[in-house]
């Protein structure tokens, strides 16, 4: 499926947080179908530089689908239209010639805007720090095998653990809930024998954590689990919301 | 007594039997009270397992902790790429496994050029290791009575891999990451994220600091601490494609070695067997296929060179199963320097398939086979999938295409046993530092040396530096501050003001071009001088056209890669030197000059059975402007074998 394909781009430009933003338009003539979209965007870059022009910033590092760090709006879309993909592994493959591409940052408060594409997603991590984690200090662990953990159970914990924090689900929220996020880590945690001590706690505080940083309400639209890369379920959510009542009873 | 050579502080290495030294070097460590502790500041540098691990560990113990990530957030921490899974002695399998037995991999896999008091320290630590990541939630596989699930991996002849699916490496980062936000949380650590480190600050030669800029405002910052920690991961980078992540970075260990901390067998670089091959010139990065697929996988190429034919057309008679025929022991399953050099050789002969003739076949037809489809499914699932999104084919379908990618550095700095640097108070953990995984790293074990170092070693050997050297905390404003940072300032406008023309990604490029070519998977003396004098000239060129757009004020991605890049040409030049000084074959580092009849490495115990230590000599001119600098020294650290004497690899 080699080849080559021209597209046009229109991406999203603003220079700093409270500036001005508007789209810009560029064309990228006969490059290969076998890069990825961020591939192209590296190539526009390099066009950018040697035009005297501020290239393009945008967050990426693994370019595997595997840290994160990448993430931003394929005409409307949170990480473009293959299901389960990061946009660094959308590949030009998947385009047309001719095709034009609208690319925007995440848009949600909680994930205020840096510059172009590149938004600040720390909020995540103070999700995690208000109570996704079993408290062991280290050293205070007991024998691997001394906790029995079916099949099962530790595959579908494993199927929730898998969240890669890039945030999509967010920002293909109406409400920007991060309801996905934190039921994945709570699900996690609380299929497995380690997650029981502080189950309640966890659960509690991390919703309420992601109430304090800005985050909106779930109302089951389930676009979170169509853009979600690693395929988390949106039944988590639903879950969580029972978690929430066996807590309270 | 510790072996000692001119030049180099002492190693530390316990004197007596090596199987209880840990035990007995960490009994006699003296121990700080936990009321002094709180008054005590560490900085650690970088979010990985090793970071990660080690910040948290520290501060649950009552340090106060900063730790600097150029991430976003410590979660994107390049471990979080590993795949395969982490080697612990737990012999769960049954299967013979034990302590002396991983040991014994270690160094043997390491080809003798590690120290044999750490690798026996690793595999004592490994079980814990497991149960500490256990306890933390981490979901490794399971079998169905609930036990935890092991399996075989590259260059050994037992099961104590454990994994979760092809992911175990985020799994294991995420359990490190979550310890560390929980103290992040209750205002143990301070989390700097979005610095580059830039700059070391030491005070009579002690590290008391670091300068990094913030990468969104641009501002330069100070840091200081009692100790500093560098955990920031290895350098394969400088060949440009490599499994790495983008950012991946040698400067925070190159500012280190600019401040006098050595650099330790930097030429020990090694090339990953499967890896999806590159093809166009804008391709960013070489994805990593876990070389657990070699379990299952057999690795073919057309006997017929050039065979214009797709695989499926090949009939088997027709078929070279390259690694089953040479090795018939270890078959598919032979260590990765091995593999990568076989299949090298290979498509240099015309026997290579693909763009260039560039990949080697890796087939699952007979395992989809004897143990059906939802078998081989489970076991390698996602690794299919993220195959055919970046190429388009389904390895169900037809066999995968690999070739060997650069992928890991066992070369670092130096450190002692305590995983202490040259520098006083300088300590180096995880990939970043060279120990123990000698001239070549055993599959799986990348995970459990950076975990070792950051949940077990570095936090009982940095307390007992503390306890001894009970200097106090510098002030940012402190001469010595002002002098690193006037150094950071330097570089950061010189490369600003160079005005050129090119941008900085064209040069990385083409560093790593020579670099494959003279420093990869084989090496030669008239290459490597070779290789020497282009990256000299590259470096020049470099400082005189490229163009560094924007400015150091405000979010400027471009300085950072300039930054990054020109680190990279010094290091790089340290690589060729090394290689070209270590007049022998081992492990991943191959000279074609050395080698038996049957093109098996040859080892040189007689004058190589040392560790090559680097100081770096500063050059006439600035970092910046870098006219010849001084050739750097090299020390040599022998090496002693107690337990097992050297033997040759033999995986026939």
């Amino acid at each position: 499926m080699s080849g080559t394909l021209s597209l046009n781009l229109r991406i999203w430009r603003q220079a700093s947080p409270d500036g001005p933003g508007a789209y810009g338009s560029y064309r990228l003539e006969q490059i290969s179908r076998d890069l990825s979209l961020l591939e192209a965007l590296d190539v526009l870059n390099e066009q950018l530089i040697g035009a005297g022009e501020r290239p393009v910033t945008f967050e990426h590092d693994c370019r595997e689908g595997i840290c994160g760090s990448c993430g931003f709006l394929v005409n409307g879309q949170a990480h473009g239209p293959q299901r389960a993909t990061t946009v660094c592994q959308l590949y030009l493959r998947q385009f047309k010639d001719g095709d034009t591409l609208v690319l925007d940052p995440w848009r949600a408060k909680a994930f205020p805007l840096i510059q172009d594409l590149a938004v600040d997603r720390a909020s995540l991590d103070s999700l995690i720090g208000a109570g996704g984690y079993c408290s062991v200090n280290t050293g205070n662990a007991p024998e691997a095998n001394g906790t029995l953990i079916g099949k099962d159970q530790a595959a579908s914990a494993f199927d929730t653990a898998t969240c890669i924090g890039c945030g999509a689900c967010v920002a293909s929220c109406r409400n920007a809930s991060a309801s996905l996020f934190v039921a994945a880590k709570l699900a996690h945690l609380a299929q497995l024998p380690q997650g029981q001590p502080e189950r309640s706690h966890r659960a509690r505080a991390m919703q309420a954590e992601m109430e304090q940083q800005g985050f909106g309400s779930c109302s089951n639209n389930l676009e979170c689990e169509a853009v979600c890369p690693k395929q988390i379920s949106a039944d988590w959510i639903s879950w969580m919301h029972r978690e929430g009542r066996r807590q309270s009873s | 007594m510790s072996p000692r050579s001119s030049g180099l502080p002492d190693s530390r290495i316990p004197a007596g039997p090596v199987a209880d030294a840990w035990r007995r070097t960490r009994d006699g460590l003296p121990l700080i009270s936990p009321l002094r502790k709180r008054q005590l500041q560490v900085l650690v540098v970088g979010s990985g397992l090793a970071g990660a691990s080690v910040a948290a560990t520290l501060a649950e113990q009552g340090y106060r902790v900063k730790l600097v990530t150029f991430h976003d957030s410590p979660r994107r921490a390049h471990s979080v790429a590993a795949q395969g899974g982490i080697n612990a002695a737990k012999n769960y399998a049954n299967d013979g496994d034990s302590i002396e037995r991983l040991f014994a991999d270690t160094l043997k896999g390491g080809d003798f050029r590690a120290r044999e008091a750490g690798c026996h320290r690793l595999a004592e630590i490994s079980g814990g290791i497991i149960d500490q990541c256990v306890a933390q939630g981490v979901p490794f596989a399971r079998e169905y009575g609930g036990t935890l699930a092991n399996r075989n991996f590259g260059g050994s002849l037992v099961s104590r891999t454990f994994y979760a699916r092809g992911q175990t490496g985020q799994q294991l980062l995420y359990g490190a990451y979550q310890a560390l936000m929980r103290q992040v949380a209750a205002g143990q650590v301070e989390l700097l994220t979005r610095r580059d480190m830039l700059e070391l600050v030491t005070v009579d030669g002690v590290a008391r600091g670091i300068v990094c800029r913030h990468l969104i405002t641009g501002a330069l910052e100070t840091h200081t601490a009692h100790a500093v920690l560098l955990a920031s991961g290895g350098y394969s980078n400088v060949y440009y494609l490599s499994t790495n992540a983008l950012k991946s970075n040698a400067s925070a260990i190159w500012a280190a070695h600019r401040q006098g901390a050595l650099f330790a067998n930097p030429c020990f670089t090694q090339i990953h067997p499967t890896s999806i091959p590159s093809g166009d010139a804008f391709q960013s990065k070489l994805t990593l296929m876990s070389e657990s697929l070699r379990n299952d996988g057999r690795v073919w190429l057309p006997v017929q060179r050039d065979d214009p034919r797709t695989a499926a057309a090949i009939p088997e008679a027709e078929r070279d199963y390259f690694l089953e025929r040479q090795y018939p022991a270890y078959g598919n399953m032979v260590p990765r320097d091995v593999a990568s050099r076989r299949a090298r050789e290979l498509c240099n002969g015309g026997q290579g398939v693909g763009p260039g003739g560039r990949s080697v076949y890796l087939d699952f037809n007979d395992a989809i086979a004897d143990h059906g489809r939802a078998t081989i499914a489970a076991r390698y699932g996602n690794l299919f999938e993220m195959y055919e999104r970046i190429t388009g084919d389904d390895p169900m379908a037809g066999p995968m295409r690999i070739y060997p990618a650069p992928h890991y550095t066992m070369g670092g700095l130096w450190v002692d046993y305590h995983l202490m640097s040259s520098i006083p108070g300088l300590f180096v953990l995880g990939e970043a530092n060279f120990s123990e995984h000698g001239a070549n790293r055993l599959g799986a074990s990348a995970l459990m040396q950076g975990l070792a170092d950051g949940y077990f070693i570095a936090p009982a050997t940095v307390t007992a530096w503390l306890a001894g050297n009970p200097t106090p905390e510098i002030a940012p404003d402190h001469p010595a501050c002002r002098e690193a940072e006037a150094r950071a300032q330097g570089r950061l406008h010189g490369l600003l003001a160079v005005g050129g023309s090119q941008p900085v990604d064209g040069f990385h490029r083409e560093l790593g071009h020579l670099m494959i070519e003279y420093c990869g998977i084989s090496r030669c003396a008239e290459g490597l001088q070779t290789g020497l004098k282009q990256v000299a000239l590259l470096e020049a060129r470099f400082h005189q056209e490229v163009r560094v757009p924007g400015e150091a004020t405000g979010p400027n991605g471009e300085l950072e890669k300039a930054l990054r890049v020109a680190d990279f040409f010094s290091l790089a030049q340290l690589m060729l030197r090394d290689a070209l000084a270590r007049e022998e074959s081992c492990g991943a580092h191959f000279r074609e000059e050395h080698q038996t009849p049957e093109g098996e490495a040859l080892r040189d115990d007689g004058s190589f059975a040392h560790i090559a230590a680097w100081q770096y000599q500063p050059g006439s001119g600035e970092p910046t402007q870098p006219a010849p600098a001084a050739e750097p020294v090299r020390h040599s650290e022998p090496l002693q074998f107690t337990v097992m004497q050297p033997s040759t690899r033999n995986y026939r």
